[in-house]
């Protein structure tokens, strides 16, 4: 660890931090109907959009209602993804002329699946595969809508701590609108222009052909980056203009936007934590799972930090510096971006998979074994930490709802949680949501792991799916194995290292896309809607304060052993013995 | 008298809060019980009824499987059948064990029913006709309404009211207790129950309830755990379990797939066997909670028994623990029964020796608590001996309605004592004078919640008896624990709210509600529960009926009504109303055991994953023996190890399981640490010195 890394981690988690309570309390405001400053700009354009769908936006939903609303939304507007692709060819905005026979059916069913999930998990070079007019109408348009609707799944669990006595949990239209409106767009605009101001383009330029000066042709793809990129990261997306993603200079051009780029991952959920407290009218319960958040943050990116700094024998074996000095990174620098050194590979590989965010900056695939070990935990925790807009709150109450349950017990009374009693349904519905998470990655994993194709069949032209792998033995496992922890995660980053463009993995890893997402929400709404009929039982001396170093403590604790305990066999194949390995 | 009021004060000694066995206890292994429990566990493999408990169906059904592998291997003459068969033995142990607990906490409950059922005799009862003769029936053919007759000697023949007659009644089959009571008609002490004896009078009872369904009927039924449902909280802790073994066969099957790609990866080894895979199933699905829960569930119930309290349900005892209000009737509960003197005030040039000199002499014959109180309180304070009194030719005036004093004419004094008013006519009446400064020291005393007892001779006053509200010893310590574990204590009593607040500062409640009527009391608690608390109460009367039937917690006294007794969801045997405290002490207890028990059994996986993860890939990637931490000798002792150390820890945990956790009063924050640190992290630790140890002596025994 060099001062300089301290330093960076340090000036991240102070902006960090500095946001989180002014923006959460924006969200509050906004979700909860308030005026804001924003008000008098958005609020016709807001009333005018309820008036267009028909939108009653007193009209309160219950769970059910909720969910159906959410499906549906979902499922239109994938199906409208699916035909933007293969449509692509009539559509405007195509300088390059790309038609459907640049996206399969199976790729464009796992492309929508993805952008619909807020996974981005991308199996095809969006440059050469995909027109201006779908990454903008579509890839951008679901950056936005995604994000808001996981946000709103956040609110309606809020609400049912926050509320007593009542069936319903918000509506998610309403939700959907003010997410998108009063949060994500004035961000992302904000963010994009930042952004152009470093040197991010935005254009509809057909591409640049021109010659290097070795003289070699080259082509230089341009197009609206910007206005995409800002929403990549605030929407916790991760899917990129470019086939590299934020190591491209075009989408990510200076340790400035790096920066940027990273503070806009975090910001949102970040804040999430405070908006959170503000609506159970009790923030420091808000600061604890913040505090957890952070600790499990600041864990991944020192172990990340430690491995890739530290390099590995093989480096060193020829002959590569592996200590840091004022002219060498040291360490493994294997692809890392020259630009971005080893800490702030490290660092955004943390940040993007804490995240349920998916952009990467450097190759996860080619960090040292436990070093890549790091952003596959971080997604098999749940992406808890801080996590997706919506998605990590909701992953970190329900793992507080499995904390509280067992530390209630412990303290002599039926488990309760913001004034809520934590009872079978609540238990029921935590559990299912960890299940679907486990079985998704675990199964799919295993199934992919020995399934035998013929070569040249259709599912996968390359043979059994093991044969797509980059890298053989335990790294390939891993290969496997990242491929869809992302996607069941709805990370949508790519270890790397696997072709996973063939009609096999694209309809898979689609499935477990759907799966980790949708199957993950019902339970989690339907905890709400049970949450919210209860009524608050006051907090006395024998109650369990979930406020304090304690509960932080504990919280962590149940987030690391469930994680541990499901995955530990599989690490133990993959990232672990190819470190004993070496 | 003295010794009577230190036994009163000695009952509520404090230490009770920490759970002392009661008089039904018996030893942990009773031998008969162990035997009755081991053939049991036997019974219990039924897979029928193992299917009620997902964790210990999957272990049963693990160790059939192997079983069949075994069978099937030694059909084949496989080699390294040693292995697969102590594998196959330890699973059926660790099923046998889980069934061992559950079969001796419904053991100790059945033998508790055994007892009783042994005073369930057939016998005869007396019933009276429409036409008034008395015929001799068979018990069993009362039905509700009849009317028996019933003298010394006689079992009542079912549960009912006395509707004429008073008798006192041997209740020692139902409560333990030699001491006979007294049952008569009409009042809070009509109810009488089948199988209790008549020893003195007699009494008509009239039969409330059908054979097969009296409180004996249903003490039997529920301490042999025949109704017994599971709990709210029993419910949600079983779907966790087995989540996470759902979890666990998910993280064991995909193993498979990823060991034989691991396998083909490296070249080397074979995939972990079936039986390797339900060796490590087993250990890291939560058996140990798993086996336990339902003994827990048991045990807690019969703890509540050993306290002489019958819980109508688990339920009952749940919600115990998670009591937020606690009604206590004053009298009886937070104080002795009778108000006390406490101190002599006497008048301007009286002295106090005289004063109490006369206040002693005025009371010798009274017969009331309050009256003997005033004769000790004068003999310890001035010493002075209470006389033989008939040599003096005295002549006393008992306490009428119409005087409201009572006294004794002795020596040509005549000494009267009575509250102020009645004092102050009578001194009125005899041309004397009432001294403002007398009427001062009353007011005085009001105004601290006592009562002004006016002492007066011929027309002078002497001065002021101070009588007081004795609270019990150690109730302040009490409340104040209970206020630690965040139960609000309410006083309830019939006193003004002068006098309730008084004793309620004294006795250290949070709050009291005094001039209370039973629909007072009824407005209280729902008052509670609308603010989403849990209130529990004691009762005994009819009027507390309702009350009792809407508190989560109602108490009722085995002393009150039948109606109490129904009402209410426990009856407690000694008609204690003190013991409240200790069954929410016992509420608490049964969550914290099951809570700890799920987390050290959790945290015991990481040490098995230690043991079996480099075990199963020995050959595979030797590398990994790095993790092999513990250091065991050879792969199949590595698994055995955990195995068996998962086994032995089920049968290690009964004797907890069955007496469980020790309860500490202490604040929800205090006590989460310490069961973590004890439970969470002790359950992390454990395992590695206990399987190093298991793994060191199978070795020793060339076992594995």
């Amino acid at each position: 660890m060099t001062p300089n890394g301290w330093l960076q981690i340090a000036i991240f988690f102070a902006i960090i931090t500095a946001f989180t309570i002014p923006l959460g309390g924006l969200i509050a405001r906004v979700m909860e109907g308030r005026k804001t400053f924003l008000s008098p700009f958005l609020g016709p354009l807001e009333r005018l959009i309820y008036r267009i769908c028909g939108v009653h936006q007193t009209g309160e939903q219950h769970w059910t209602r909720y969910a159906a609303s959410l499906l549906a939304f979902s499922l239109v507007s994938g199906i409208l993804l699916y035909a933007m692709q293969r449509l692509q060819g009539l559509l405007p905005f195509n300088p390059l002329g790309l038609n459907a026979g640049h996206v399969s059916p199976d790729l464009a069913f796992n492309n929508a699946a993805s952008f619909v999930t807020n996974t981005n998990w991308q199996s095809y070079t969006p440059e050469q595969t995909l027109s201006y007019f779908v990454q903008m109408a579509g890839l951008t348009v679901h950056n936005f809508l995604s994000a808001a609707a996981g946000l709103g799944v956040a609110m309606a669990l809020v609400r049912g701590f926050a509320r007593q006595s009542v069936k319903t949990v918000g509506n998610f239209w309403v939700d959907l609108t003010r997410g998108t409106l009063y949060i994500l767009l004035p961000l992302s605009i904000l963010g994009a222009l930042v952004l152009c101001s470093q040197g991010v383009i935005q254009n509809l330029n057909p591409y640049t052909a021109v010659k290097t000066l070795e003289g070699a042709a080259q082509t230089i793809a341009q197009g609206p980056v910007a206005s995409q990129e800002a929403i990549k990261m605030l929407g916790t997306n991760g899917g990129g203009f470019f086939n590299a993603n934020s190591a491209h200079p075009f989408e990510n051009p200076t340790p400035f936007t790096n920066l940027l780029e990273m503070v806009m991952i975090f910001l949102i959920p970040a804040a999430l934590t405070n908006t959170f407290g503000r609506m159970v009218r009790d923030t420091r319960q808000g600061w604890a799972l913040f505090a957890a958040m952070t600790v499990l943050w600041f864990a991944g990116v020192f172990a990340c930090l430690h491995f890739e700094q530290k390099g590995t024998p093989v480096l060193a074996a020829n002959g590569i510096a592996m200590e840091a000095s004022d002219t060498q990174p040291g360490g493994n620098m294997e692809g890392k971006e020259t630009r971005f050194g080893i800490v702030n590979s490290a660092l955004f590989a943390t940040v993007t998979t804490d995240a349920s965010c998916g952009a990467v900056n450097a190759f996860h695939d080619s960090f040292t074994p436990l070093g890549g070990l790091v952003p596959l935990f971080n997604i098999e925790l749940g992406e808890v930490v801080f996590g997706g807009v919506g998605a990590g709150l909701y992953g970190m109450l329900m793992f507080a709802i499995l904390a509280v349950f067992i530390a209630g017990l412990m303290v002599g009374r039926t488990p309760e949680y913001l004034g809520k009693k934590i009872e079978k349904k609540e238990v029921k519905m935590a559990m299912l949501a960890l299940l679907v998470l486990a079985s998704s990655i675990l199964l799919f994993a295993g199934v992919t792991a020995v399934i035998p194709f013929a070569k040249g069949s259709y599912w996968n032209p390359a043979g059994a799916a093991a044969a797509n792998l980059g890298n053989p033995g335990a790294h390939g496992f891993s290969e496997i194995l990242y491929a869809f922890t992302s996607a069941a995660g709805n990370n949508g980053s790519a270890f790397g290292g696997l072709n996973a463009n063939s009609p096999w993995f694209n309809v898979s890893l689609g499935i477990v896309m759907l799966i980790g997402r949708f199957l993950m929400i019902i339970p989690l709404l339907a905890a709400a809607g049970s949450l919210a009929e209860k009524r608050q039982v006051p907090v006395s001396a024998g109650t369990f304060p979930t406020h304090g170093p304690l509960f932080v403590t504990l919280l962590v604790g149940v987030v690391v052993i469930v994680g541990a305990l499901t995955f530990f066999p599989a690490l133990s194949l993959g990232p672990i013995v190819e470190h004993l390995l070496q | 008298m003295i010794t009577e009021l230190q036994t009163a004060t000695g009952t509520a000694d404090p230490s009770q809060l920490g759970l002392s066995r009661g008089k039904r206890s018996r030893p942990l292994f009773d031998p008969p019980i162990v035997r009755r429990a081991i053939v049991d566990s036997f019974v219990k493999l039924n897979p029928k009824l193992m299917a009620k408990n997902p964790v210990m169906f999957v272990v049963e059904a693990g160790a059939a499987l192997v079983t069949l592998l075994l069978i099937n291997n030694a059909v084949h003459h496989a080699a390294g059948l040693g292995f697969e068969l102590q594998i196959a033995a330890w699973l059926w142990f660790t099923v046998l064990f889980a069934n061992f607990a559950e079969a001796m906490a419904e053991g100790r409950g059945k033998a508790q029913a055994d007892s009783l059922r042994k005073t369930k005799t057939d016998s005869a009862a007396r019933k009276i006709q429409d036409n008034g003769t008395v015929v001799d029936v068979p018990a069993a053919s009362l039905r509700k309404g009849d009317i028996c007759l019933c003298e010394p000697g006689d079992t009542i023949p079912g549960d009912g009211e006395v509707i004429e007659g008073i008798a006192s009644v041997d209740e020692s089959v139902i409560t333990g207790e030699s001491a006979p009571v007294i049952r008569e008609s009409g009042g809070d002490r009509s109810a009488v129950t089948g199988g209790t004896k008549v020893l003195s009078d007699y009494v008509k009872v009239k039969i409330t309830s059908n054979p097969g369904e009296t409180f004996l009927d249903r003490m039997i039924a529920l301490v042999e755990g025949a109704q017994r449902q599971k709990t709210p909280n029993e419910i949600a802790l079983n779907i966790m379990i087995a989540g996470l073994t759902l979890i666990f066969l998910l993280a064991v099957v995909t193993l498979a797939p990823f060991s034989s790609y691991s396998v083909s990866a490296a070249g080397a080894g074979t995939a972990p066997s079936v039986v390797v895979l339900v060796s490590l199933l087993v250990c890291l699905i939560p058996t140990t909670i798993g086996g336990l829960l339902s003994a827990i569930g048991i045990a807690g119930m019969d703890r509540v028994m050993q306290h002489n309290v019958l819980a109508m349900s688990g339920k009952a005892v749940e919600a115990a623990g998670d009591v937020n209000t606690l009604l206590l009737d004053k009298t009886g509960t937070i104080t002795l029964g009778n108000r006390q003197a406490v101190a002599f005030f006497p008048a301007n040039g009286v002295s106090d020796t005289e004063l109490a000199d006369a206040a002693q002499l005025s009371s010798i014959a009274d017969e009331t608590p309050e009256g003997r109180s005033i004769v000790v309180l004068a003999k310890e304070k001035y010493g002075l001996r209470g006389r033989e009194v008939s040599n003096h030719e005295a002549e006393f005036i008992p306490f009428t309605a119409q005087t409201r004093m009572s006294g004794v004419n002795i020596e040509g004094r005549a000494i009267r004592k009575g509250a102020v008013e009645s004092v102050k006519n009578h001194i009125v009446e005899l041309g004397g004078v009432f001294p403002p400064r007398v009427t001062e020291i009353a007011d005085g005393i009001s105004r601290t919640g006592g009562t002004p007892l006016v002492v007066c001779e011929d027309a002078r006053v002497l001065g002021v008896i101070h009588l007081k509200d004795i609270v019990k010893g150690g109730m302040k310590e009490r409340f104040d624990q209970m206020r630690v574990m965040g139960i609000r204590t309410v006083m309830i009593t019939g006193d003004n709210p002068l006098t309730a607040a008084a004793i309620a500062s004294e006795a250290g409640v949070d709050d009291f509600l005094a001039q209370a009527t039973p629909k007072d009391k009824l407005d209280l608690i729902k008052r509670e529960q609308a603010g989403g608390r849990l209130v529990a109460m004691t009762g005994d009367g009819t009027n507390d009926a309702p009350a009792l039937a809407q508190a989560d917690v109602g108490v009722a006294m085995n002393t009150g009504t039948m109606a109490a007794k129904e009402a209410g969801n426990m009856v407690d045997l000694d008609s204690n109303p003190t013991k409240l405290i200790e069954v929410v002490a016992i509420g608490k207890q049964l969550l914290i055991t099951r809570g700890a028990l799920t987390t050290f059994s959790i945290a015991n996986d990481v040490a098995k994953y230690f043991a079996i993860i480099p075990a199963m890939f020995s050959v595979t990637y030797p590398a990994l023996n790095a993790m092999n931490i513990m250091h065991l000798h050879s792969p199949e002792s590595a698994i055995l190890a955990a195995v068996i150390f998962n086994a032995l820890i089920i049968i290690a945990l009964v004797p907890l399981a069955l007496r469980g956790v020790k309860y500490r009063p202490l604040g929800a924050g205090a006590l989460l640490r310490r069961n973590l640190l004890v439970y969470g992290l002790g359950g992390i630790i454990v395992p590695f010195p206990g399987i190093l140890l298991i793994d060191r002596l199978l070795g020793l025994l060339h076992l594995a």
